[in-house]
């Protein structure tokens, strides 16, 4: 009798103490999961679930990097053009034909998507921090200034990867499998464990949400505010670039339309994902499930028979907008 | 009297060099197109840039000029510009035909010949332009539609439409009216938005979605890219082959090797900004009436005839 007692409260408390915050975005896409399965029997299947998660593959492992840029309350709306920008370079430099090892010529393609990523991340975050312009500003710039280069670089058109051997090298990174499971799917979680040990477990990442919830608190701590704010920049770029890798090998080429609108659909998988756009708050996990969230309500749309074509994209906005609400329903009852 | 008779030798003279040197008549030519931003109109400023070299080769005296703009606004600069350089015709394929017609009517009041392309404004007729020339959006979908109906009528055909507007519809209809009388069954169709990677899910999603489908109708080259993509790594061998469109060089490339995934493309062919100038040309070098309206067929490309639409060197 007397344990029972003490136990109820020691639950209760336990309950308490899970973030319903952190919970809602899985809650949300569970949701989605059973509507989904009512929509179409195939919905369920495995094969869909792995072909839907492996193609958000690339907007969650960017909105990873924007949890970083956004919980430091900046804002990044350069990604697919830096998308386009970094994967079209990659492939014209496998095309070149610099190393003659197919092998070493796609490592060496990768070292150098990595750091092209990285230096386009930097050159962001420098001119929002030393040039101290608006990363609203300063990022819809670097955004037409990386599509530009895109376009002038493919002359409008698209740039192909060319080398058979190459290619089959290369496929398997977006379309191989370990144990079943799609490369891709791994890649997802690899980068999101990286992220969340950086931003939960490291000095590194307290500081990001410092410098997020308070920059001038933040500064009188002597937290160096320009250089964590630079910083989550160029962990955006490597995420851009790391997305790139996964991108290549499923089209084998890039246009001037690649990664159009992807800065909108990385923003909202963050915001989703239960990360305040007004920075301090990082959710890393919740922004891969918002990412899942995105990709599973058009798949979804597509595989009802019940929803015009035409009103896919109106449909789209009102699950996002349902999905929120009831996130902040479950909050509010904490 | 004798200011008349000066008068009248100067004009008799002035039309024997014109017939004596009508190769060497100075004509400058101003061809406004839009920036290369997709496919397509990368396939036009090669284009035009080609038949540019061509028909200055061709006529000694004639001068060319390609003017490429980002968006409408810039565009109708670009007239301006070119009207100031004194040209004698202008070909333009307008980015955004109704807010440009202003500038294009300022280049027709004061006597130039104008050449329309592609888009026409609401009102195209001779108050804007002397000839316009246009490929056949209904035709397009209507080759593809007839082509699915003769080699396979009873096939079960999902559908990837580009966007929403206007020129995508054109193209529904005329496909509906290619399919009529056939057994041809059209189980969806979804917006892939001409672009790739949203070709690619849409079809990775119609697989999910029937077990069987026969032939796939993506209406554009670029996302047959994409669909193909989907198709092999579905691993999936229902299909027999997938319907594209525009006569991009990869794609043309495939018809001309055998590709049995495609075996046709049905023509929208970014070289009509080339037909345009040639015929412009026409009018002051050949003495032929040019003026009209020409709308190019939807060439079906076959392997027989892929060779002639085939450009390596363009980027689309």
């Amino acid at each position: 009798m007397a344990d029972t007692a003490a136990a109820s409260p020691k639950v209760r408390r336990s309950w308490k103490d899970v973030d319903l915050r952190a919970v809602a975005p899985f809650v949300a896409l569970a949701l989605l999961l059973i509507l989904g399965a009512f929509a179409n029997p195939n919905f369920i299947s495995i094969d869909n679930l792995l072909n839907v998660i492996t193609r958000s593959a690339f907007i969650a492992i960017i909105a990873v990097g924007a949890t970083f840029v956004i919980s430091a309350g900046g804002l990044d709306l350069s990604v697919g053009s830096m998308v386009a920008f970094v994967a079209s370079l990659t492939i014209m430099f496998m095309n070149s034909g610099a190393l003659a090892d197919p092998m070493m010529t796609l490592v060496a393609a990768m070292v150098l998507a990595l750091a092209i990523g990285a230096a386009c991340g930097l050159a962001n975050g420098l001119i929002t921090t030393v040039g101290r312009i608006e990363p609203f500003i300063a990022t819809l710039g670097t955004m037409g200034i990386y599509r530009g280069l895109t376009t002038w670089l493919s002359q409008g058109g698209a740039i192909t990867l060319r080398s058979p051997d190459v290619q089959s090298l290369y496929r398997p990174v977006y379309f191989g499998e370990i144990f079943g499971v799609p490369f891709p799917i791994i890649a997802i979680f690899i980068t999101g464990a990286l992220a969340a040990f950086v931003l939960y477990r490291t000095r590194y990442g307290r500081h990001v949400l410092a410098v997020g919830s308070n920059e001038d608190v933040a500064r009188y701590s002597g937290i160096p505010v320009n250089r964590v704010r630079t910083i989550t920049y160029v962990i955006q770029g490597l995420c851009v670039a790391v997305a790139c890798l996964l991108y290549i090998p499923r089209l084998g080429s890039t246009s001037a339309t690649t990664g159009l609108m992807w800065e909108l659909q990385a923003i909202t998988a963050v915001v989703v994902g239960g990360t305040a756009l007004r920075g301090g708050v990082g959710r890393i996990w919740g922004t891969i499930c918002g990412a899942f969230i995105l990709e599973i309500v058009g798949n979804i749309m597509l595989l009802s028979n019940f929803v015009s074509e035409y009103l896919i994209g109106a449909i789209q906005g009102a699950i996002i907008i349902i999905a929120m609400l009831v996130q902040r329903s479950l909050v509010r009852k904490s | 009297m004798r200011k008349a008779i000066l008068g009248l030798t100067a004009v008799a003279m002035a039309a024997l060099m014109g017939v004596a040197s009508a190769q060497d008549k100075k004509v400058t030519i101003g061809v406004s197109i839009p920036a290369a931003d997709h496919g397509w109109t990368a396939g036009v400023v090669y284009h035009a840039e080609r038949v540019a070299k061509l028909l200055m080769a061709e006529h000694p005296g004639l001068n060319v000029i390609v003017k490429t703009s980002p968006d409408a606004a810039s565009q109708a600069n670009a007239v301006q510009d070119l009207a100031t350089q004194g040209i004698d015709a202008l070909v333009i394929l307008p980015s955004d035909p109704d807010p440009l017609v202003n500038a294009i009517k300022e280049v027709k009041g004061k006597g130039k010949f104008v050449a329309l392309v592609d888009r026409a404004p609401s009102t195209n007729d001779d108050s804007v332009r002397d000839i316009y020339i246009a490929g056949n959006n209904p035709a397009l979908g209507e080759v593809a539609g007839k082509y699915i109906k003769e080699n396979t009528p009873d096939a079960q055909v999902v559908v990837i439409r580009g966007l929403p507007i206007p020129i995508d519809q054109q193209r529904q209809d005329g496909f509906d009216k290619g399919i009529e009388g056939s057994n041809v069954k059209i189980l969806d169709r979804q917006f892939g938005n001409w672009n790739r990677d949203d070709a690619f899910k849409v079809m990775q999603d119609y697989l999910t979605k029937y077990p069987k489908i026969d032939v796939v109708w993506c209406q554009d080259d670029d996302m047959a890219v994409g669909v193909l993509q989907a198709i092999e790594q579905a691993k999936r061998t229902d299909i027999q082959y997938v319907v594209a469109g525009a006569g991009s060089k990869d794609m043309v490339k495939k018809v001309m090797d055998g590709d049995k995934l495609i075996p046709v493309d049905v023509l929208y062919p970014p070289a009509m900004i080339g037909t345009a100038m040639q015929l412009t040309a026409s009018n002051f070098y050949d003495q032929v009436p040019v003026s009209g309206t020409y709308i190019l067929d939807a060439t079906l490309v076959t392997k027989e005839n892929a060779e002639s639409f085939y450009f390596p060197d363009s980027p689309f």
